[in-house]
């Protein structure tokens, strides 16, 4: 598997990474050579053997349903570039 | 897929039949009191971005713990639309950009949900009875909120809903009018209200649904389908399918094509129009989140859950016409709500002795249930008990008063309060029951009025005036049915 420059653009676009275009083939060069290095792996034969999801055989812990958190809203809005009523604001979403 | 076609909802277009397959995805918040993965509250209606934690807002370093109650609900929820439940799940991330989505991805369930296959039945009218496939469940969180009209320039944002858990049920297509899916999705929200997994508050947005809809020729192959986002009425569901269909018979009887696309429903202008989504808005690169492990659980937890359930509408239903005799008509009204099935229980039952279920329901639903829609209001505030009612009905059923006294004690109860035996005794609503009384009262009315008797006698039509007479001359006291019969014995007819 080998990305070409559309894929590049298309990645950045969706993480909203700006990226100017003389970035674009350094950046194709790195994630082919990220994607060569992982494709090692499909050398290796596991049919018949269970995803493994942990490195230690353990449950997920869950919480119980109790309020715990929250009330903070000074904290939540600490880095919000623009603030107003206790809202982020943010640059206009639709049109 | 090929979905069976049914010639029960054809729809006529100008140049021949065609049919609506509809099916649905609908988001049900659980209710719990914490969110799927913090310990931030989910009431309704905090001031902004108070009920947001750190996992909320995304902040960096801050790791996902899921709810168990939220896992229960799911589980639940599950086996009351009969799905089978997946012991082991695993929790994906759902990767879009929204400033209402601080995390960058939504916690969703992509190939593996908590919950599988299920089935509701769903009763369309009284006689037509439809069964609508459950694909499945799954849990995923909640985003924030976006204002757009408090400024041109920029968008508010409240996280209060970041996190909180919703199911999303996925139906298969199924439904194939605007009918059958306002139906369905009735029943659906009495179930989740019966099992208190969701408050199917819609106004609220605790129950919202995106609507597919595709039309094809009677018998061919599915149609290209449009999803209409986030209709949040069942009465705006029904208009967005007849719409929509209408939008689509038009482009295909002119040879056009249906893009598939989302689109959204405009209530004021009662038509669906495309939402101009960026082309790769539904690339959302699904893979398992890495901060959580599989949710898995054993067969003894779901057993304990599926033993624990309530009775379920269609059960109680059942029960109701089988233990009441209740037509499946006022099985199904009393059945509509928990609290309206228990309280028509209450009334039947409530002394320990059962009532007569026909006319515990026609009570409960005329006159209790028409003054609470004609006044507003809900059971458990309403002004009368349903012992007072249960009070009522047994002085009909004694004959101490008659069906018309009883509307009448019912009013003097509902607005007064008060113990219906002893107000009837106070104000002397008592039916005169007494033959010999009733006689001579009609003996009375008879000799006044000579000439009415010998026309009643040629014209039997002419006894319902002397009916009339009597009651008047008993201010309504008397037995309506022993007056009748008097008069019958007294002019010979």
């Amino acid at each position: 598997m080998a990305v070409d420059q559309a894929t590049v653009r298309h990645i950045a676009h969706l993480a909203r990474i700006a990226v100017s275009d003389g970035e674009i083939a350094g950046l194709q060069h790195e994630l082919n050579a990220i994607l060569s290095f992982v494709e090692e792996l499909n050398e290796v034969d596991v049919s018949g053997i269970e995803p493994m999801t942990s490195v230690t055989p353990m449950r997920m812990k869950l919480r119980p349903d109790v309020v715990t958190d929250g009330g903070m809203t000074d904290a939540i809005l600490a880095n919000a570039p623009a603030t107003e009523d206790h809202f982020f604001l943010v640059p206009k979403v639709v049109e | 897929m090929n979905i069976e076609s049914s010639p029960r909802k054809l729809v006529k277009g100008a140049t021949g039949d065609w049919e609506i397959v509809v099916g649905l995805e609908v988001h049900a918040q659980v209710i719990s009191n914490a969110k799927l993965f913090s310990g931030a509250s989910t009431a309704f209606g905090g001031e902004p971005n108070s009920h947001v934690s750190l996992v909320d807002a995304a902040m960096p370093g801050m790791l996902p713990v899921v709810n168990e109650e939220c896992v229960r609900q799911a589980i639940r929820t599950g086996l009351g639309l009969k799905a089978s439940i997946n012991l082991s799940s695993v929790f994906d991330r759902k990767n879009y950009f929204y400033p209402d989505l601080p995390q960058g991805y939504q916690i969703s369930q992509y190939k593996n949900p908590i919950v599988g296959e299920g089935e509701v039945s769903v009763d369309v009218t009284a006689t037509e009875t439809i069964a609508v496939g459950i694909e499945r469940l799954h849990l995923e969180q909640d985003a924030g909120k976006s204002l757009h009209d408090r400024n041109p320039a920029t968008s508010f944002v409240d996280l209060n809903r970041s996190g909180v858990a919703l199911m999303e049920i996925v139906t298969r297509p199924d439904i194939r009018s605007a009918e059958e899916a306002k139906a369905f999705v009735a029943k659906l929200r009495t179930i989740l209200r019966y099992l208190g997994t969701c408050d199917g508050d819609m106004e609220k947005g605790s129950l919202r649904a995106d609507v597919n809809v595709s039309v094809r020729r009677p018998g061919e192959p599915l149609g290209t389908r449009c999803e209409i986002k986030n209709v949040n009425s069942i009465r705006f569901i029904g208009q967005a399918i007849d719409a929509e269909a209408r939008r689509q018979i038009l482009i295909l009887e002119d040879g056009g094509k249906i893009e598939q696309e989302t689109r959204l429903f405009d209530p004021a202008r009662g038509e669906t129009r495309s939402m101009r989504t960026k082309e790769e808005a539904h690339d959302y690169r699904y893979f398992p989140d890495p901060d959580l492990l599989p949710l898995q659980f054993d067969e003894a937890y779901v057993a304990a859950l599926a033993a624990a359930l309530p009775e379920l509408p269609d059960a109680k239903k059942a029960r109701f016409i089988a233990q009441y005799g209740l037509s499946p008509y006022d099985a199904d009204v009393l059945v509509g709500e928990r609290a309206a099935a228990d309280f028509f229980e209450d009334v039947v039952g409530g002394n320990g002795q059962p009532r007569d279920g026909k006319a515990a329901a026609n009570w409960v639903i005329n006159e209790f249930f028409g003054r609470l829609n004609r006044e507003g209001g809900d059971i458990a505030t309403a002004p009368i008990s349903a012992a007072q009612i249960g009070g009522i009905i047994d002085l009909i059923t004694e004959g101490e008063i008659s069906g018309k006294m009883g509307k009448d004690l019912f009013d003097i109860v509902w607005t007064e309060g008060g113990d219906p035996r002893a107000i009837a005794k106070e104000r002397g609503l008592t039916q005169m029951t007494d033959a010999a009384a009733i006689e001579s009262v009609v003996d009375a009315v008879v000799a006044a009025n000579p000439e009415k008797a010998a026309q009643a006698k040629a014209k039997p039509a002419m006894l319902g005036w002397f009916v009339g007479q009597v009651m008047k001359q008993t201010s309504g006291r008397a037995n309506p049915q022993a007056v009748n019969a008097a008069i019958r014995a007294k002019l010979g007819t």
